[in-house]
């Protein structure tokens, strides 16, 4: 006897009406996704449940994966048998001593298939007795039990879990529409990223990057943390925007303190573009308010000024410990800190504006003519796709 | 052939001999040199410690990639006694430790280190209670192997972690080198500040290892230079030999999850069929690491028991490689309290995931033979 299936639970789909359906259909692609390594691995949804059906495989690596799957709030490994009182005791056995070492426990019956011949009551007083005859040292505490003991009786058969293990909530990736994410290499973006995909969102990223003042390194390091959030989702296209040419006019043409006001409208106008092209409909920013000079009330005004695309900002409201800590959760940290120079840390003005005026940057842009500079840099973004990298393959080859 | 000095050393799996080439001819380029070139080497040892960290289930700037276990053992405890010689100079350890761990506490004593090296009982384990009470105010490191290279005693390495996790201002340095891959190890405990592991123990090539240390713990250099490895550990990377240690690591791992029991079967098999022998006397425990095998045969000298079975193209090995070639008395064996004549004839056969049944029976009649005949010469 042993742990078959893992039982998932999901936790505000089931709040969901009519698309409900839309949903579960989509979290289940998602999990055959995840999974697709294990390739004796099913996914299956009855009524209310999904089960992932182990078929053998070791249910250790395949827990972690669903830990990391939008839409999931829980899961159990569970052991199904047929609707049979000895098999269920035998079941429920095996689940209680195979949980972690507990002191107390309790049983819980829910019998969805009434024509089960036992009443959950008289089930409840049988399998403890069971439970309790044929373990050392463990009690029973209904109150705070260490572990629960979950018996549901459906028509296809009976199911028993001993265990549980949350999952990141939030819904199915790829139910809420694609969004632009403006990756920079720091810690911010992508826990951004991270935080839209939560909400069901897919994600493209853009970066901007200035060879040769930034080096391949810097573009690798967007690379690897845009790598790190396909783990919660699907490959995620980055459009590598030349940003050189742009940034060194800038610098030319507008008075220094204003010049990140205008490289960071530039890169809005860019990444409305990108969001044109590829019928996506908002753009995200690891913005937190106050945190630095472009990321202050004014400069949000200005920025905002030059679209009309909606702007999601995850992390507006977040102290940068928190955002650190979600960084080092998704792993995204290590890499955050590698020391490159990005496009935005290359030509720091000494004294960056912190209250930028929509009406003195609008001077500033209209006395030179930047289109045919933007047209250019348009031309000029490669995209590529990261986590089908053909150099990683060959790494991963040599591992 | 039949190997059976697998603790000695392991013959190199082909995959990871292939990755070692591969990673040679074409990811020449040192790892630091800021061309493309270079960045794609960086690149490579980043994903190889990147997976050894996930095996390991720690953090990547937590893996020290070396050139093996002496080296590893020596940057542990060499480096916590001058980092921290100032919050004191004790330092605790065992009397069955391997000899770069051993003589490192030893040359230590020299540089007015105290070194209290525990004893163990007969098998071959210290006392969590001795390690607890041998713990003073000015102890700075406790160094205990994981998987003894003699005998194969398990140290209790978990109840020292706990121990070591109550007295922050101590490290605890763990040798697992021969434990790796057979008998696992929470590595992420919070006790444990470092850890040892070498290479060609698991089918790897010679000169790689490496060693966990964790982000808290500060280390004295002793290789001062170009600031590689997070600067714990200055030289050229060497990025074939850690991309080929880190796909021996996999590949061993992988065979503990599905080998392990046949390996315990296997030993099991060789242990039932030694203590049938006339003669030979079992010194591993019986609840040792499933891949060493000590035995002493009292009245014959283990080298020329060596030789006579080298010559039927079998081989094992008398105490530890690195000091088989010193004096006759096992230091291992007479910790265990055995015997003069016992603990200086000891013999180790140890074995791998791809030793066979086959080549047990095979050794055993072989060793049945052995005796036989030398016994009759020497009568």
């Amino acid at each position: 006897m042993e742990f078959d299936h893992l039982l998932i639970r999901y936790g505000e789909i089931a709040l969901k009406g009519k698309n409900q359906k839309k949903f579960l259909v989509r979290l289940q692609e998602n999990i055959q996704h995840a999974l697709k390594d294990y390739s004796a691995v099913k996914v299956k949804r009855t009524q209310g449940r999904m089960f992932v059906l182990l078929n053998g495989q070791d249910p250790e690596p395949i827990m972690e994966r669903c830990q990391h799957i939008f839409g999931i709030h829980s899961f159990s490994l569970a052991i199904k048998v047929e609707n049979d009182l000895n098999r269920i005791k035998e079941a429920a056995l095996y689940a209680l001593k195979n949980a972690n070492h507990p002191n107390t426990f309790k049983v819980t019956v829910r019998r969805v298939n009434k024509g089960f011949p036992y009443r959950s009551q008289e089930l409840l007083q049988e399998l403890g007795a069971h439970l309790l005859m044929h373990t050392d040292n463990i009690k029973v505490d209904v109150h705070h039990p260490d572990v629960e003991v979950k018996v549901e009786i459906r028509a296809e058969g009976t199911y028993i879990t001993s265990g549980l293990t949350f999952g990141l909530g939030g819904l199915p990736v790829r139910t809420g529409g694609k969004t632009l994410l403006l990756l920079s290499g720091g810690i911010d973006s992508p826990v951004a990223g991270f935080l839209a995909m939560k909400r069901g969102v897919e994600v493209e990223a853009v970066h901007f990057h200035s060879p040769p003042f930034t080096s391949e390194r810097a573009k690798q390091k967007v690379i690897d943390l845009a790598e790190k959030l396909t783990y919660y989702g699907y490959p995620i296209k980055i459009h590598l925007v030349p940003f050189t040419k742009l940034q060194q006019k800038i610098y030319q043409e507008i008075p220094e303190s204003y010049a990140i006001t205008v490289m960071r409208r530039m890169m809005m106008r860019i990444s409305e573009a990108i969001c044109r092209n590829q019928d996506i409909l908002s753009i995200t920013t690891g913005e937190s308010l106050g945190q630095v000079a472009s990321q202050t009330m004014e400069s949000m005004n200005t920025i905002n000024e030059v679209t009309n695309y909606p702007i999601l900002r995850p992390l507006i409201a977040m102290d940068k410990d928190d955002i650190i800590r979600i960084s080092k959760q998704i792993d995204t940290y290590d890499i955050s800190i590698r020391p490159f120079e990005d496009c935005c840390t290359i030509f720091v003005p000494k004294a960056p504006k912190t209250n930028p005026k929509r009406s003195k940057v609008n001077y500033f842009e209209d006395k030179f003519d930047f289109t045919d500079l933007l047209e250019e840099t348009m031309q000029g973004i490669e995209t590529i796709e990261a986590g089908t990298d053909k150099q990683e393959e060959a790494f991963r080859d040599l591992l | 052939m039949i190997y059976l000095d697998n603790s000695a050393t392991t013959k190199p799996h082909p995959d990871v001999l292939k990755s070692y080439v591969q990673a040679s001819e074409q990811f020449f380029a040192n790892p630091s040199s800021i061309h493309q070139l270079g960045g794609q080497a960086e690149r490579l040892l980043l994903r190889a410690r990147q997976q050894a960290a996930d095996i390991l289930h720690v953090h990547e700037d937590e893996i020290i990639f070396t050139s093996g276990g002496t080296e590893g053992n020596n940057m542990a405890i060499m480096g916590v006694a001058m980092q921290h010689q100032r919050r004191g100079k004790h330092i605790i350890t065992s009397e069955i430790e391997h000899p770069s761990v051993y003589d490192a506490c030893k040359g230590l004593e020299q540089l007015g280190f105290e070194i209290t090296a525990l004893p163990v009982d007969a098998n071959g384990q210290v006392s969590v209670e001795e390690v607890k009470k041998s713990i003073r105010n000015d102890t700075i490191l406790i160094s205990i192997m994981h998987v003894n290279n003699e005998i194969g005693s398990i140290q209790p390495i978990q109840e020292i972690a706990e121990i070591a996790a109550t007295h922050p201002k101590l490290f605890f340095h763990v040798d697992a080198v021969q434990g790796l891959g057979k008998i696992s190890l929470n590595l992420y405990h919070p006790g444990i500040d470092i850890c040892t592991l070498s290479g060609h123990k698991i089918h790897g090539v010679r000169g790689t290892g490496m060693v966990y240390v964790a982000r808290s713990t500060k280390l004295f250099p002793l290789l001062q230079g170009g600031g590689q490895e997070y600067g714990r550990r200055s030289g050229t990377e060497n990025l074939a030999g850690s991309v080929s240690m880190v796909k021996a690591l996999r590949l061993m791992m992988d065979r503990e999850k599905t080998d392990l029991e046949h390996l315990r079967m296997l030993y099991q098999q060789l242990r039932t069929k030694l203590e049938q022998i006339d003669g030979v006397m079992i010194n591993s425990p019986i609840d040792g690491a499933p891949h060493i095998l000590n035995c002493s045969i009292p009245g014959l000298k283990p080298e020329v028991v060596i030789h006579a079975l080298g010559k039927r193209d079998i081989y094992i090995s008398t105490k530890s490689a690195c000091s088989s070639k010193q004096s006759d008395i096992s230091r291992v064996l007479a910790a265990c309290g055995y015997s003069r004549e016992r603990a200086s004839s000891g013999l180790r056969i140890s074995l791998s995931y791809d030793t066979t049944t086959e080549e047990i029976t095979t050794f055993i009649e072989a060793l049945k033979e052995v005796i036989q005949h030398l016994k009759e010469i020497l009568e």
